[in-house]
Formats: C-alpha cells, structure tokens, sequence
C-alpha cells in the first residue's frame, strides 16, 4: 500500500461507484467505417424522411451497464460475478479508464491497476527480457520498479533459460507465465482483474491464485471477475451479482455464488422481444429468442468459446397467414458488419402458419469459430426481395469468451474469425535443415500445455 | 512509494463532452512508457530486413537520384546555385522523415488497437512515439548530407545554428498531420487510402525538386501556408547558403505547424473518448 495515500483520503472509499452507466449505439453510428458509407446512410436518411422504408435505421441502443452504485472500502476482495452480457466486462473497462461510462461516476483513491488480458503489449519479435520492461512500463510500472523486481519475475514464470530468447520462441505456457508474472508484480493500490488467471497448467494456476492471495491479505483493493466461483468464495470478502447491466446483488461471496448457480440453470440469455424494434408488415412477430451455449451432446454451458456450439431459438405468432416465409437469425460483430448468415431456404425449408399459430424455430450453429467479443443476434422473417413480414435488426447479443487454453491466440490479433490451422518452420542453413516447431524449446510439462486439444 | 505522479491519489471518472483539456502533464508522467514505445518501435521496425537501417538512407538517396536525373539533368530546374543532387538530398532529408512520420503516425491506433482496448495510458503518447521514432532514421540520413556538402565543397556559415528550429517545426508538422490523420482512421479507414495521395501530392506542393525561387516572391508566402516549405527551404538555408530568402516564408509556416499541431491534438482528445469502442 502507498504511503503517499494520506490519512484524509483513507476515510473515503477505494472505490465510489455512483449511478454508473454505460450505453452503446448500434446501427447506424457505428456502422460508418468508410466516409463513403456515413455519406449514403446522410442521403438515405433523407429518403427515409420522404417515405421510404430504409434497411438501416436509426441507431439502435442498449444499456450494457444501467444505474450501478456501490462502494469498496480499502482493503477490500470483491468478486464481480455474472453471466455473459451481464455489464461484468464494461464495468472493468471503464474502472481501468479503457471506455468512458454515458452516466454517473467513479471516485477512486490511489493508483488503479488493471490486467484484463494476459500478455498485454507482449510483443513476439522481442526477447523475454524485453517484454518484460515494455509491457511492465504499459501497465504502469516504472523502470526502476521493473529492474529491482525483474529476478523475481523471471524466478516466478519459470523461464530463467530463455529469458533472451524472442517469445515467438515460447511455448504458450512459458508466454502465459511470464505475462502473468509481470502483472502479478504489479503493485497497485486498487487492482482490477478479469478472469485472467484461468491460464498454464493446473500447478501454475494454484501458483496465481496463491498469489492473488498474498496480494489480497497485503491490504490492497481488489476488484476480481470471475467465473470460478471456487476462487471468488476462496479469496474475496464480498461479492457482486450483475444481471443485464444491473447490480441485482452485492453479499458475501457464498450468498452471492449460490444465486448465480440457481441461475444458471434457468433457460440461458432469453429476450423478450416485445419492446424490441421491428420491421416489417407484422402478419406475424417474434415474440422471444433464446441464445444458448451448448456442449456437443447437447446440454446447455455457461459460455460460448471458439469453437462451440450455440442454440439460437426463437417463438414466432402469426397474426395473418403466412405462406412460404424463410427464417433466419445473422451475427454481426459490434460494428453491425454482417458475418453468419443461417436460414431455413439455405437448407430448403420454408414456414407456413395460420394466424393464431405459434411456431418454435431452432438454429443449432455448430464450430463458431468467432473470436471473442460480443456480437449481435439478429432476426428476419419473409420472402426474400418481395417482402418483410418481421425482423430486428440487434435482438440479442452473443458473447463469446476467450478459451482458457488459447488466452494467446485468441486475444492478440484483431479479427473475426479463428481458423483451424497447423503450422511449420523450416529454418536452413548450409549445412543442416532443422524442423523448429515453437514449442521445441519447451520443456516436456510445456508441450503438453501447448498441445492442441 | 515513487509511482504518485504517474497516477494522482484521487481520480474521478465521468462522461466528457465535447473540447477537452489536452492534459499534457500526464503524457509527461507517462514519458518512461513513450521512451519504451520508441524503443519497441525501433527495435522491430527493421527485423527481417536485409538492408536494415540502411533503408534510413536508401530512401532518400534513391529518390535524390531519381529526381537528379529527371528533374536536374532533363528539365534542368534551377537549384539555387548549388549541385542539384545536394539541393534535392538537403530537402529530402526532412521531407523523407515528414512523410514517414506521418504515413506511421496515421496508422499506429489502428495498429495498437489489443493496447487501447485492454489498458489506459494517454493516448497522444502512441502517435507521439511513432514521430519520435522516426527522428532515430532521420539522425542516420544526416552523415550522407555532410558528405555530400564536403564532396561539393560547401560549408555551411553561421546560420546552421537555426537548424534545431526546422527539425522542430518539421516534427510538429508531422506530429500535427498525424494526429489528425490517426484520430480519423479509427472511424473511417478510408484515412489509409488517402496517405498515399496525400503525401505524394505534399511533396509537390513543397520546393523539394525546384526551389522556391521559381514563385514570384508575392505569393511566396501564401505557399508558405504548406509548413514543409518554411522547413525545406529553412534547411537548405542554414546548410546550403541558398540565396532564396526564407524569413517570411518560415515565419507563416511556423504559424501553419503549430496551428495544425494544436488542433491536431484537441481533435485527437475530443475524439480519443470512442476510441476503444469503435477501434
């Protein structure tokens, strides 16, 4: 803990979370990824005005974090627990200065350090050694804060042999423990986490949480996300439940875990879609829409990685008669760019209903291989290019989340998809050809971390 | 504990809106991560290159050729006096460093999208690392020119003191285009399309394959709005000894530089606020 933290500023809280909310804009706005497009959207908005029905819309809006309060004391463990989508993401982005929140404010005391990513500023051309001074001086540490503790760091992540060795070099585990180590020497007076230590092997992970331990009992303020209810209990003192962007809970961590597990179990990520927007002529609505993760035999999970399965279902009633209507759901990326397309004419299928008629329409998307991030679950409902009969265009959103095992990979690059692929290096010299692969300087342990699944 | 003035004790987070301040002093408390970005950049920029830094000199060189053929040789324009291939080097130095520094400024936040989205540092300190990196190039150019200055027997007087003032204003001009430029590539990639056409149109629109003195001196200084001219022509007065007077040129280019370097700076904070949403 600082010294320079003076007794005044000890009676306030670490941490004063007031009315914090965060709003963002889908549609329109953010679609403008070309001057040429925010050009058409300004003389479609003019044709709008006239009459005519236009596809894209006024920006549509949702609250990813609504009205949240609350204070953490000094020397407080607080676990933030909640589904995805449930704002957990967006308050520690705005707690560590990332975004900007719409309402409301933040009150902090001391100097705020957050890890919501292993390997931050890691980069792969560089040696272990020198990762360690850049990425330790974009978390906020000082260079001489990094030299005296730079043994201790290296000792920590087990890599001592290859410390100047380029980390491309590195297996993903001896990358994952570095990267880890270094933030682990970060000494914030409030320390802000995400669920970063679900990394390396199952010894190393015992190792972080260890660690976390000794940071929590120094007297630091800690603000942990997790999905791992058994480190919440284990290492916080109070917990927080968000659910759609509000805090519908703030406890002790046992109280507070055990209603997220009742919660799990209810059906995953249901929209009501009564007060959603729609297009279209209306002889039939989708009234609800559920999104859920599945494992391969079926059951519903808790979260979506690369890779998985996720059921996207939906409850369509007809008020007219509809004949012959295709239905689909789309993805799109945070940006409103298009990128899965799934429909029932894809496959040949087409939807009858009478009015009054209530229809359960399922997509089972298997292997989505989307990177993290959030994204967008629209729907649509009509005969292509003769008319709309329902659609939304932003119905719900899908989060995918990193995989534990390919932290690295996944969260380095931006992009949207996440191929299968293999890979070899052939490096020759004169005299031999040598097969590197980059987990060959790997001691036996870290192949089997580097492994694929 | 020493980290203090990195972060103050007590922070406030709140929505802002519109102008707001430029908050230099906490880019200034940040200067031991700018001085690592310049080192990051440096260390990578010529990994897997055959020639390495070299490219810091060929780039100039090479286009010093091209223009000494074409423009010195076959057009014959006038160069001051001095051996074309000296007059067009001196304005390609800092025209060479000007164009990079902005091709690099423009893109680093794209580039640096997996920092912006995962930590907090200011953000003027990424395009800022970019031009400063590009100094380290710049410094390599300089032998070159100083050999050609011997092999033509030109010394430079005096004048060359006011050197440091047209790197300085070649930097704030870069640093000023940046600035602009990578503010608006976050929100509209076509930025990347239009470096190109931009920067070629630059250099014509500056004295770097004529000189100036082909302008009736009345416009002279309405052309000097385009800050590279008050640097071009700056450079090649303090190491040449042109005869071109440069004095008002340089002075209204000085104003332009640090207009676009001050706007260039409050519209990159004003729109910094969506910078990790839209990135």
């Amino acid at each position: 803990m600082s010294s320079d933290v003076s007794a005044s500023v000890l009676d306030q809280p670490a941490i004063r979370v007031a009315n914090l909310g965060k709003q963002y804009q889908l549609g329109a706005r953010a679609t403008h990824r070309t001057i040429r497009e925010a050009l058409v959207a300004r003389v479609r908005g003019v044709g709008r005005s006239f009459g005519r029905r236009s596809h894209r819309r006024a920006p549509e809006r949702f609250w990813a974090l609504d009205d949240v309060s609350f204070d953490v004391a000094h020397g407080d463990v607080v676990g933030i627990i909640g589904r995805n989508g449930s704002g957990k993401s967006t308050l520690l982005k705005i707690l560590s200065r990332i975004v900007e929140p719409t309402t409301g404010s933040i009150d902090l005391v001391g100097r705020v350090g957050s890890l919501l990513e292993v390997g931050t500023g890691f980069h792969p051309d560089l040696t272990g050694r020198e990762n360690v001074f850049l990425s330790g001086a974009i978390l906020g540490m000082r260079r001489t804060e990094i030299a005296s503790k730079f043994d201790e760091i290296v000792e920590f992540a087990e890599v001592e042999r290859f410390i100047d060795t380029q980390v491309k070099h590195y297996s993903s585990g001896m990358y994952m423990r570095l990267a880890f180590s270094v933030a682990a020497h970060l000494e914030p007076d409030v320390l802000v986490v995400d669920e970063v230590l679900a990394v390396g092997d199952a010894a190393f992970q015992k190792k972080c949480l260890g660690k976390m331990g000794t940071v929590a009992r120094h007297g630091r303020t800690v603000l942990f996300v997790s999905h791992n209810m058994g480190a919440v209990v284990s290492l916080c003192s109070r917990a927080l439940l968000l659910d759609a962007g509000r805090l519908v809970l703030d406890s002790d961590p046992m109280t507070v875990a055990a209603r997220y597990q009742a919660t799990l179990t209810a059906p995953a990520q249901t929209t009501d879609l009564a007060t959603a927007e729609h297009i279209g002529s209306g002889k039939a609505r989708f009234i609800e829409l559920h999104v859920v993760p599945e494992r391969r035999d079926g059951s519903a999970r808790e979260m979506m990685c690369p890779g998985g399965r996720v059921r996207i279902e939906t409850r369509i009633e007809a008020y007219g008669t509809i004949e012959s209507a295709n239905v689909g759901i789309t993805i799109y990326d945070a940006t409103g760019y298009r990128l899965v397309d799934a429909n029932t004419a894809m496959q040949g299928q087409f939807v009858s209903m009478a009015a009054g008629e209530e229809a359960r329409i399922a997509f089972t998307l298997d292997d989505v291989r989307l990177k993290p991030g959030t994204y967008l679950v629209g729907l649509w409902m009509g005969r292509t290019n003769v008319e709309d009969i329902d659609g939304i265009l932003y119905a719900a959103t899908l989060e995918v989340e990193p995989d534990p095992q390919q932290l690295r990979h996944s969260e380095q690059f931006p992009g949207a998809y996440l191929c299968a692929f293999e890979h070899s290096i052939a490096i020759s010299s004169p005299q031999t050809t040598a097969e590197v692969t980059p987990s060959s300087l790997a001691r036996p342990r870290d192949a089997a971390v580097a492994a694929p699944r | 504990m020493t980290h203090a003035s990195i972060r103050p004790n007590t922070l406030r987070i709140e929505p802002t809106r519109g102008w707001v301040a430029l908050r230099l002093r906490e880019v200034f408390a940040y200067r031991e991560l700018l001085f690592f970005l310049v080192w990051r950049d440096l260390k990578v920029r010529y990994k897997q290159t055959i020639l390495g830094v070299a490219w810091a000199v060929l780039q100039p060189l090479l286009t010093m050729f091209v223009f000494a053929v074409f423009f010195g040789r076959l057009a014959r324009v006038p160069s001051d006096g001095v051996p074309y291939s000296v007059f067009a080097y001196t304005a390609l130095v800092p025209w060479t460093f000007f164009a990079t520094g902005l091709t690099m400024a423009s893109n680093s936040l794209v580039g640096s999208a997996n920092l912006i989205t995962k930590v907090y540092f200011p953000r003027l300190t990424i395009p800022l690392a970019t031009v400063l990196a590009g100094l380290v190039d710049f410094a390599l150019a300089f032998p070159l020119l100083f050999a050609l200055m011997w092999r033509n027997g030109i010394t430079p007087g005096i004048q060359v003191v006011w050197l440091p003032l047209f790197v300085a204003l070649a930097f704030a001009t870069a640093l000023g285009v940046g600035l602009w430029l990578s503010a608006l590539n976050v929100e509209f990639r076509d930025v990347r399309h239009v470096v190109p056409f931009l920067t070629q149109l630059w250099l014509f629109a500056t004295p770097i394959a004529y000189p100036s003195s082909l302008l009736p001196e009345k416009w002279r200084a309405l052309y000097a709005l385009n800050p590279m001219v008050g640097v071009v022509e700056g450079f090649r007065w303090a190491l040449l000894g042109t005869s071109t007077r440069p004095g008002p040129m340089i002075f209204v280019s000085a104003l332009a530089a640090m207009a676009l370097l001050v706007s260039g700076a409050f519209f990159f904070r004003r729109m910094e606020r969506t910078f990790a949403d839209v990135v």
